[in-house]
């Protein structure tokens, strides 16, 4: 059982020099959506919430903070994926979209 | 769903997760890649929802309901202007989430109190959490101006920080070694956090908004992360470790860009430094029917945009003036300061909703070396980091941070509404060059006036 920590930990490190090789090749150019998007993954936090809001437990205090937790990372994920795919969506090759349309 | 499935879908989730952010690496597949990041959320959310620890729904469904209509309309109604604000709003909200999570962890299932370990991961994502919804409110209170942007210090700033510090150290130790849920020492970390998440970013002026977003971003992370820690939830863990290395590679890339350490960024209040060797000269005005001839002529135009363009609203008809010269036969680029605007990639996602392609947006280290080619250099609210004492002066506050090397263009026209000194208040030297010429007034309606002239 008291190793539990430690294997969490060992995820821990590996998944932060994962995330370091991932995001050191996104361009500048996408660094804005780069970050709502990172936002949005951040609200991963939204599992947790769901199971303290839904356990059901004898404390309502419980149940009141993971319901509270729901609507913040819901509103994390919900807003950070859509703003990241809006802002994606405006860029454009040149010869794309309306304005190649004009030319 | 077993627990087995649930955590099956969990590793579904994390490789999603991780595609999606590779998938960021380009253009031409970043929207599928956040596509694919938004599925991964959407199955980990499912397993979630179907696992045999989810017994009351009601809660779930007001709270769900009710963040989906809050998520939505704002990332539907936010203008492209205000994503820095947006942006930090959100890490805020991720942040008071895992806060939350953290704090619930405290009431076992089956009662009594949690273990030593747990207790201390609960209180590090109340730290982490608390920190980043504090500090991201403030933040977003000195980019959308409703509350003072410049840097705010003090005396003994240094000293009550440290004090902060200590007692949260303390407290923190106390509630470990009893951690009841109603500890007194619980609710003082929960205090102390938010205390300290608004003296962290009070101290950080207005142009250095680019790091802070960067940071606080990882931060929301992080935040995640120990919440993943204090509820034993690897996807928790996985998720968060990657956000927080994104948000630190970004805080380096923006330090870097400015030359300066973190450290002095957090704790130097550059907005309030004003020094650097007072330049002399004279300054060239032109009027837009002049510049417009040159710009005729030319056959290598860049466009170096900063805030002052955003603030202008005049990325439209910069756009509208690239294409333009483009029909001319003239190449057009726009150069991009990593530090222009308000966060890391501001400018482009600006000039993406104006239709400028992206293979026009070139960065800082691909333009200078071919800045002496360049015909005309259209410098458009930007100052800082057009600033040549950056390069020759020591005295100058941004001394070595890297620059777009204007000055090495033929010809440098600098819109500006009128003769003041940019954010971080130095001097620019750039004006008064021998190929620079100033274009004095609003720099919507001066390029408005420069495209009439063209077309005339």
């Amino acid at each position: 059982m008291e190793l539990v920590p430690v294997y969490l930990a060992f995820i821990l490190v590996l998944a932060i020099f994962l995330g370091f090789e991932l995001i050191s090749k996104v361009p500048a150019t996408l660094h804005t959506p780069l970050m709502s998007g990172a936002n949005a993954i951040s609200g991963i936090t939204i599992v947790g919430a769901l199971l303290a809001a839904g356990a059901g437990g004898p404390d309502w205090l419980a149940s009141l903070l993971g319901a509270a937790a729901v609507f913040f990372a819901t509103v994390n994920v919900v807003g950070g994926y859509l703003v990241t795919d809006r802002m994606l969506g405006m860029f454009k090759k040149r010869g794309e979209g309306e304005g190649a349309a004009k030319r | 769903m077993s627990s087995v499935a649930v955590n099956l879908a969990y590793i579904a989730a994390a490789v999603l997760f991780v595609f999606g952010l590779k998938m960021l690496g380009s253009p031409a597949t970043a929207r599928r890649g956040n596509a694919l990041s938004a599925l991964g959320m959407l199955i980990a959310i499912v397993a979630t929802l179907l696992s045999r620890g989810i017994v009351e729904w009601h809660w779930i469904a007001i709270a769900v309901l009710a963040g989906t209509l809050v998520g939505a309309s704002a990332a539907r109604l936010v203008a492209m202007t205000a994503m820095p604000e947006m942006v930090a709003l959100f890490n805020g909200s991720g942040g008071i989430a895992s806060l939350l999570v953290g704090w619930a962890a405290l009431f076992p299932e089956a009662g009594g109190m949690v273990g030593a370990f747990t207790a201390a991961t609960v209180a590090i994502s109340v730290l982490i959490g608390g920190v980043t919804f504090s500090g991201s409110l403030i933040a977003w209170g000195k980019l959308a101006e409703v509350m003072p942007s410049g840097a705010l210090l003090f005396a003994g700033q240094r000293f009550i920080n440290a004090a902060l510090l200590i007692a949260l150290v303390a407290c923190g130790v106390l509630f470990v070694l009893d951690p009841a849920p109603d500890s007194p020492f619980f609710i003082a970390v929960l205090a102390l956090a938010f205390v300290l998440g608004v003296m962290a970013v009070v101290p950080i002026g207005g142009a250095d908004m680019p790091v802070v977003i960067s940071l606080l971003n990882s931060y929301s992370g992080l935040a995640a992360c120990a919440a993943g820690f204090a509820i034993n939830n690897n996807v928790l863990i996985v998720s968060g470790s990657l956000v927080g290395a994104a948000g630190i590679i970004l805080t380096n890339i923006m330090c870097k860009a400015m030359n300066r350490s973190l450290a002095n960024v957090l704790f130097s209040g550059f907005g309030a430094v004003k020094s650097g060797a007072k330049v002399e000269g004279e300054v060239k005005p032109i009027n837009p029917e002049d510049a417009s001839l040159i710009l005729e002529a030319a056959s290598a135009v860049t466009f170096v945009p900063g805030y002052g363009m955003a603030v202008a609203q005049a990325q439209h008809v910069v756009q509208e003036l690239g294409e333009l010269l483009e029909e001319n036969g003239c190449e057009v680029t726009y150069a991009i300061h990593p530090v222009a605007g308000r966060m890391p990639g501001h400018m482009n996602v600006l000039l993406a909703e104006a239709n400028v392609p992206y293979d026009q947006l070139v960065e800082m280290e691909d333009i200078n070396p071919r800045m002496g080619a360049i015909d005309v250099a259209v410098v458009i609210g930007a100052n800082d980091v057009v600033n040549p004492s950056a390069r020759g002066d020591e005295t100058s506050p941004i001394y070595g941070m890297p620059i777009i090397n204007v000055d090495h263009a033929r010809t440098v026209f600098v819109l500006k509404r009128s003769m003041a000194s940019g954010f971080a208040g130095v001097d620019n030297p750039l004006f008064f060059g021998d190929n620079t010429r100033m274009l004095f007034g609003d720099a919507k309606a001066s390029i408005s006036e420069l495209i009439a002239s063209l077309k005339g």
